[in-house]
């Protein structure tokens, strides 16, 4: 019943222009090419010229081929029968399953009403002393991890996804390489975490315009079953090049570029999506825990600078280590008061600490003198680095808080920790005779 | 009349072009029907007969050739009895009531009317039968809250008017009509208690505007001390983000000495709105003794809402503000984040292929934003009464860095710029205003010379910090020493504040006064100390006592005992006195 179109006018990059009536904007429309058919979106209406972009890409396209109007925008298939199962970011199997096509719901739709929202107040625990102890993750949040390229971002995204108490984990991949792609999806296998995930996976290797689709599939799939009462985790990574790629399309369209070539929307682009962590008050929750992978290691390029004017902190991965400096979770007030009496001093108490370490070690290396004091700070620095930074520590929050006053107690006297007296009397560990 | 009509030519985004029969205003309001749906939209370009509109939905869906109606009115807000404590979006849909009739989703096309029609109001008449008036003037009152809120002539009734008929005292629905005037014409107009009024144009119906010269407390030391804010004045923050903007306007939101506080959540996010709209009700306005909330009105677009609202609602935010004006009374408008706005009109001057200027941004951006803080004012009414509306607008600069064209257009037209840096807020030092870069051409709760006393030392003290940086303690001098330690005293017991500490977060002007005289003790004392690590010790210990007379409840015991220890303390060590800072010390008492 859909008229089919056999008369391409223009190709530009993935972008290809066709006259016909009566389409909708942001439809979805069939190209069949040499290579096989593929998906295209309307992105633009102009009198009776279509602009659809390609999610197969514009390389092969004939000024001959066909071109089919399904009458509906994007959507996904949701059910129960999507987890465990792997897509792409045109919602194709990539697991050599069975293709889903029941009960199928449009992706990007409307923001939530914010009156509907409630204020965050559950923690999520992952077993990371500088996540748990220093910067909670709460359920709902939105945080992205500011990393360089190289380091370990998508080992900490499998830990936390495989530690994290929730019902659902949804993996979006962006670009991702090959080889992350199986790490992921090995490291879920293998710790029996694959039946609660749905991976959404957009590898280096495949078009541009999907990449462009990750995002909004998997927060689609997230927000239905938020809104069956399930408490979903989302992981997008990187979020960096769906940036690049939103610019690539940007760019051939002519559109005027705003800061290093990036389109003026970039905020609001990547706000609609991280925007979608909600916590609803009467039903479940998505939390989103993003990978930005920041050029050259600026914090003030256009990618990093406006997610963090979006999400509600940030975690710095930085030489393997989440660093304190620079990390912040915005909600961690919301929780942290009532976990154990004493987590908040010592969070501010041993950070304190370790930035008087950072300051000796500053002094140390220009040469100057270093007294008793600054000899304390640097064993504890160095303990605090070794016992608590380090990626590869994996304990529940109550033991990190442990570890904490153990590792104050083997450094320093207790009036130097500047802790309250009524904490040190409950918690300092006593000596061993 | 036959109303404008047209058909959808176009879809680029939030932008859609349409070619339309008969005649077409600038910034009218147009529909374009799409299924059952109304999309409601504004006319920002007209060429010939083809017209191109912002939707301020989602477009998803829209073909070519769907119809489009033309209103041939302006968007325009409601204004009457029952704005405050509404919690609206962009274009003054009331977001409870919303989310009770479609749901956890804001749904597009769903409009509702702004203000509650089933509700009474307790009319009192003021205006008599053969009175003559014109617009803005008074006809009644009704209590809204703790405010007689007052039914004026619709500000857009232009002329002159003689009453003819008003209702009696009594309780009436808002669109009951109360009043019937009669223009020069001798058509009758009835008027009821809400009229319409267009954002984009200021509410002019006033006698005259006045200098801002009273300053606005906000109970916040370094901003009332230092940077002060004049009732009627504009101010802005920029600042990187983590640096405190939106907390630092969330307590002034609290604290502010005004009557009516409008927030206006411009692109931001949606859980920090949450915060506000969950907890102000459990709040009490210490000026009132009632909730917090019922002299509160919050506009909320937050960053995922569509980006065209988003620019129409400041406007909102700033014409509610100007119709309380009206009353006489004092308002405040808080803007979060007045770069998202701008960042919204970059979006549909790229859509509109416009020449672009620095940055992308608009070559109108300066004037926009030029003419949005004009709105700002105090002003005296036709009735001798005065009213105010100021703005605080927070801006969040690409990568902090005060240099870009949003800023730099803010600080133009501002009278106070609250600069916050991200050095300041990393050291956990707040509010995060940095105390050299900021300033203000306002006249603040302590005379000028007394403040700039204290600044003069944080210049001082800044200077030998950054000396002794390079040449380290050993190569700095005593004297100069105990200058950089009375700098940092000075920012640490006053410029920093604890707004989670229930008597420091909220400091009335009689108590910084005193808390500053005891500064400048401090400050003009010339202080006697053996060394360098002598003059650390005796300042820690005074910072640590000041401190603490920070945290005591003003005149209470504990308050006069700290405050005599502080002075004991300074005493013990004071060689001299700076004669111009004694003089000064006078003045402030």
């Amino acid at each position: 019943m859909n008229k089919v179109y056999s008369r391409i006018e223009s190709i530009t990059g993935n972008v290809i222009t066709v006259k016909a009536e009566g389409v909708r904007y942001g439809e979805l429309a069939e190209v069949k090419t040499r290579f096989g058919a593929s998906l295209a979106e309307v992105i633009r209406l102009d009198e009776g010229l279509v602009s659809l972009q390609v999610f197969a890409g514009g390389r092969g396209v004939s000024t001959g081929d066909e071109v089919r109007f399904l009458g509906h925008p994007m959507r996904v298939s949701f059910s129960d029968d999507l987890l465990g199962r792997i897509f792409d970011g045109a919602g194709e199997p990539r697991d050599g399953g069975p293709t889903l096509s029941e009960n199928l719901i449009t992706i990007a739709g409307p923001s939530v009403n914010p009156s509907k929202r409630i204020i965050p107040r559950e923690m999520i625990r992952t077993g990371v002393p500088m996540i748990d102890l220093f910067n909670t993750l709460v359920k709902s949040q939105k945080l992205p991890i500011f990393s360089v390229s190289g380091e370990p971002y998508n080992q900490l995204l499998a830990r936390i996804a495989m530690q994290a108490e929730v019902d659902i984990i949804i993996l979006g991949g962006m670009g991702l390489k090959y080889d992350d792609y199986l790490f992921f999806k090995d490291t879920l296998e293998e710790g029996g975490a694959l039946q609660k995930a749905i991976m959404f996976v957009h590898t280096a290797a495949d078009p541009v315009v999907e990449c462009l689709m990750v995002p909004d599939i998997s927060l689609a799939v997230a927000e239905r079953f938020a809104l069956k009462g399930k408490n979903v985790l989302v992981l997008l990574t990187d979020m960096t090049n769906f940036a690049d790629a939103m610019k690539e399309i940007a760019i051939t369209q002519e559109q005027v570029p705003s800061n290093r070539g990036y389109p003026g929307d970039l905020y609001s682009q990547l706000a609609s999506r991280y925007e979608k962590a909600v916590d609803f008050s009467d039903a479940g929750s998505i939390t989103i825990l993003a990978v930005t992978t920041m050029p050259g290691d600026d914090v003030t390029h256009p990618v990093p600078d406006n997610t963090g004017y979006i999400t509600e902190g940030q975690y710095y991965l930085k030489g393997g280590r989440i660093e304190p400096f620079g990390s912040l979770s915005r909600l961690k007030q919301q929780v942290n008061g009532k976990t154990r009496a004493d987590h908040r001093s010592i969070m501010d108490g041993m950070i304190k600490l370790y930035a008087a370490y950072k300051d000796t070690l500053e002094k140390k290396s220009m040469g100057f003198q270093m007294s008793a004091w600054d000899k304390k700070l640097l064993r504890y620095g160095e303990a605090f680095e070794r016992e608590m930074m380090d990626l590869s520590v994996n304990i529940p929050l109550e033991a990190a808080l442990d570890k904490g006053w153990e590792i104050l107690a083997s450094c320093f006297e207790p009036q130097e920790t500047g802790l309250r007296t009524e904490l040190i009397e409950k918690f300092w560990p006593k000596k061993t005779a | 009349m036959t109303k404008t009509t047209g058909t959808v030519t176009g879809v680029n985004g939030n932008m859609v072009g349409v070619r339309v029969q008969g005649a077409v205003s600038m910034n009218e309001v147009a529909y374009i029907r799409v299924d059952e749906k109304r999309l409601k939209s504004e006319v920002i370009r007209v060429r010939g007969d083809l017209v191109q509109v912002q939707v301020f939905e989602i477009t998803k869906g829209i073909k070519v050739g769907d119809p489009v109606e033309f209103t041939g009115e302006m968007l325009s807000v409601e204004l009457g009895p029952g704005l405050l404590g509404q919690i609206y979006d962009g274009l003054q849909n009331p977001l409870p009531e919303v989310a009770e009739k479609a749901g956890n989703f804001l749904e597009p096309g769903v409009y509702l009317d702004s203000l509650p029609r089933n509700k009474t109001w307790d009319f009192s008449p003021v205006a008599k039968v053969g009175d003559r008036v014109q617009r803005g003037d008074l006809l009644g009152t009704v209590p809204e809250g703790a405010f007689s809120h007052r039914i004026m002539v619709p500000f857009g009734l232009y002329g002159a008017y003689t009453v003819r008929s008003v209702r009696p005292a009594g309780a009436y629905r808002i669109d009951e009509p109360l009043v019937e005037l009669e223009d020069e014409r001798g058509n009758l107009v009835p008027v009821s208690m809400v009229f319409r009024w267009p954002v984009k144009r200021a509410i002019d119906c006033y006698a005259e505007r006045l200098r801002p010269v009273q300053p606005m407390v906000t109970k916040n030391r370094i901003i009332d001390t230092f940077f002060p804010v004049a009732k009627g004045g504009t101010y802005c923050i920029p600042g990187p983000f983590g640096a405190g903007k939106t907390v630092l306007q969330q307590v002034t939101s609290r604290n502010a000495d005004v009557d009516i506080v409008i927030i206006a959540a411009c692109g931001e996010r949606a859980g920090e709105v949450v915060e506000t709209l969950k907890e102000f009700p459990e709040l009490v306005d210490p000026r009132t003794g009632r909730s917090l909330m019922e002299r509160t009105i919050i506009i909320c677009n937050t960053s995922s809402m569509p980006v065209a609202a988003r620019e129409a609602s400041v406007y909102t935010a700033v014409t509610l503000a100007e119709y309380y004006r009206q009353m006489g009374l004092d308002v405040l408008l808080l803007a979060d984040s007045t770069s998202r706005w701008a960042q919204a009109m970059r979006e549909m001057s790229g859509r509109l292929e416009e020449i672009p200027g620095e940055e992308a941004f608009p070559a109108y951006l300066e004037s926009v934003i030029a003419s949005f803080y004009e709105r700002a004012g105090i002003v005296r009414l036709r009735d001798g009464k005065t009213g105010s509306v100021t703005i605080g607008g927070t801006v969040s600069p690409a990568g902090g860095n005060f240099e870009e064209p949003v800023t730099q257009a803010t600080l133009k037209v501002v009278g106070a710029f609250h600069g916050l840096s991200r050095e300041r807020s990393d050291a956990r030092k707040y509010p995060a205003i940095h105390p050299l870069d900021s300033w203000s051409k306002y006249k603040g709760i302590i005379e000028a010379p007394v403040v700039e006393y204290g600044r003069e030392f944080l210049f001082r003290s800044a200077e030998v910090g950054a000396m002794m940086k390079v040449v380290g303690e050993e190569g700095t001098s005593l004297d100069d020493y105990i200058v950089y330690q009375k700098g940092e005293f000075l920012d640490a017991v006053y410029l920093q504040q604890n707004s989670f500490d229930p008597i420091d977060a909220a400091v009335a002007p009689e108590r910084q006064k005193r808390s500053y005289a005891l500064v400048l003790d401090v400050l003009s004392a010339e202080i006697a100390a053996k060394d360098k690590e002598d003059a650390r010790q005796f300042f820690y210990a005074l910072r640590q006592k000041f401190l603490d007379l920070n945290g005591a409840e003003y005149k209470s015991e504990r308050y006069a005992a700290l405050e005599a220890e502080i002075r004991a303390l300074v005493a013990g060590r004071k060689k001299g006195v700076d004669p111009r800072g004694a003089r000064l010390i006078e003045r402030l008492e």
